[in-house]
């Protein structure tokens, strides 16, 4: 999966960054204010192309010890916010364990360990040590809470890098990292979108109690813009047919839409939304990985089933 | 000059990436920390880390000066401990609960203000329970009283108690925070400086 110069992914990630580059002009227009919000986050997304763009186009391993670093911050993160009971430390030692393990299976192509290793062996194992503990208070929330962090936050954002690993030469031009490319960025473009179409013609609220900033508009809005955009960008990075890459627009548009509100009524439960906490600064990471933990393994097994 | 060297290079190696990549500590108005000595750092106490983190908050420069208050009677104890603590960290031991008097015990923490060191300090005396101020000791009172030209750096730690809580030795990573308050200046009244450094501590 050597890149070159002129590989489709070097020229996409040439688009990104030019594309980037127009959106800090059009923000430093917009929003004078040195530390204002729109500056600050166009500062963070410099941060994460970077870091995307250098991991893809390094190797491998790069690319793997990266995605499984975004693993551990986010499920660091979510392990910051829920309440966990003192007795589990050790248990949630070896859940942060099982990322490095779990990436390890990507790096050797083991497809039926990566798989079932957390949704199986973790799902029974952990549980057990929590068992051995003896502590009886809390036992099923302590251990549903742990696996749903496992599954979303290690086990679906995995399959992102196992994109990495899929393409074996079927198709000459597709390479793991193209395929990465293409679901990362239409997954935060299908974000930016919706956010841009509820903004400018938003209406009628889609989940008001979950998040009132969501309207049918901005998702329809982002179903219409993702599609045409995953068509345009398939013949570059995937072996996908037009009807396929439509498919795959319209299936990463909606996936990543719930995600986005799984994680937002995960906040919403915690009560993190409206806590003007003493200690406020808390969180990131999740509202930036939200909506792949739900497209990363969709598009996978979409990818998977009909292609490889 | 040694063992400078060597603190310097225990956290440059150790403490640093640690803190960065297994904790995570999100620091909030950092720029309030003293520039230079003395100065006393308070801060509530959960957690043996939370010397560490104190200290790695301070640039670099400042970190020959840098000494947390610890037990004598727990840091001690054991050869390799006690040079551990007293070389590489740089605690100044005290003979906390003892039943002394302020002077007795604190008299080289004093000492040390005196000569321009910037001192960790806990006036809680000891790791309570996570998230929860216990209540100040008075020893604060006498050192402010001593010197009252020395300022006070009040800073709130949230979460190093459940990556390494009391009696434990595995840290587990959690995202942790330190809020950096307002200095404040010893004005004369014992009772409303006590609740002034509660307050900020989160009590």
């Amino acid at each position: 999966m050597s890149i070159t110069l002129t590989s489709p992914v070097m020229v996409i990630l040439g688009g990104v960054w030019a594309l980037l580059a127009l959106a800090t002009l059009v923000v430093w227009w917009l929003a004078p204010a040195p530390d204002s919000e729109l500056r600050q986050r166009i500062r963070s997304w410099w941060l994460i192309v970077a870091l995307c763009s250098l991991a893809l186009i390094f190797s491998r391993a790069a690319a793997l010890v990266f995605f499984g670093g975004v693993s551990f911050l986010a499920l660091k993160e979510y392990l910051t916010l829920i309440p966990t009971r003192q007795t589990d430390r050790r248990v949630l030692f070896w859940a942060y364990l099982s990322i490095p393990v779990q990436y390890f299976w990507i790096g050797i192509e083991w497809y039926g360990m990566f798989i079932i290793f957390i949704p199986v062996y973790l799902f029974l194992l952990l549980p057990v040590a929590m068992v051995l503990n003896g502590e009886t208070q809390g036992y099923l929330r302590a251990a549903g809470t742990l696996h749903w962090g496992l599954m979303s936050m290690v086990f679906s954002l995995s399959h992102l890098a196992y994109l990495l690993v899929l393409p074996e030469g079927e198709y000459p031009h597709v390479s793991g990292p193209g395929l990465v490319l293409f679901l990362l960025l239409l997954t935060e473009l299908n974000d930016v979108a919706q956010y841009c179409w509820g903004k400018l013609l938003g209406r009628h609220k889609i989940s008001p109690t979950v998040s009132p900033n969501k309207t049918v508009e901005g998702f329809v809005g982002g179903v219409l813009t993702t599609m045409p955009l995953a068509a345009l960008l398939a013949p570059w990075l995937t072996p996908f047919s037009v009807l396929d890459a439509l498919l795959a627009g319209a299936l990463i548009a909606v996936a990543g839409f719930f995600g986005d509100l799984s994680l937002s009524a995960l906040k919403r439960d915690l009560g993190i939304k409206d806590s003007g906490n003493l200690l406020p600064g808390h969180g990131g990471i999740l509202d930036r990985v939200d909506s792949l933990t739900y497209t990363a393994p969709l598009f996978f097994h979409f990818t998977r089933y009909y292609y490889f | 000059m040694g063992y400078a060297a060597l603190r310097l290079t225990f956290f440059l190696l150790i403490v640093k990436p640690f803190l960065l990549l297994a904790v995570g500590v999100n620091v909030r108005h950092r720029d309030r920390l003293p520039a230079a000595g003395p100065a006393l750092i308070v801060a509530n106490h959960n957690s043996h880390l939370d010397a560490l983190v104190l200290m790695a908050l301070l640039p670099l420069r400042l970190l020959p000066r840098a000494r947390p208050v610890a037990s004598a009677d727990y840091f001690l104890r054991g050869r390799w401990r006690a040079w551990f603590a007293t070389r590489v960290i740089g605690i100044i031991p005290v003979a906390v609960g003892s039943g002394r008097s302020h002077a007795e015990v604190l008299e080289p923490v004093r000492d040390a203000l005196a000569a321009g060191d910037i001192v960790v300090f806990f006036p809680e005396g000891t790791r309570g329970e996570p998230e929860r101020l216990g209540k100040l000791k008075t020893g604060i009172v006498w050192l402010a009283q001593q010197l009252p030209t020395v300022p006070i750096y009040p800073v709130r730690l949230h979460g190093l108690g459940k990556v390494l809580p009391k009696g434990d030795w595995l840290p587990v990573p959690f995202f942790c925070d330190a809020w950096v308050g307002e200095p404040l200046r010893w004005e004369g009244d014992p009772s409303r400086f006590m609740a002034a450094l509660t307050a900020s501590l989160g009590g």
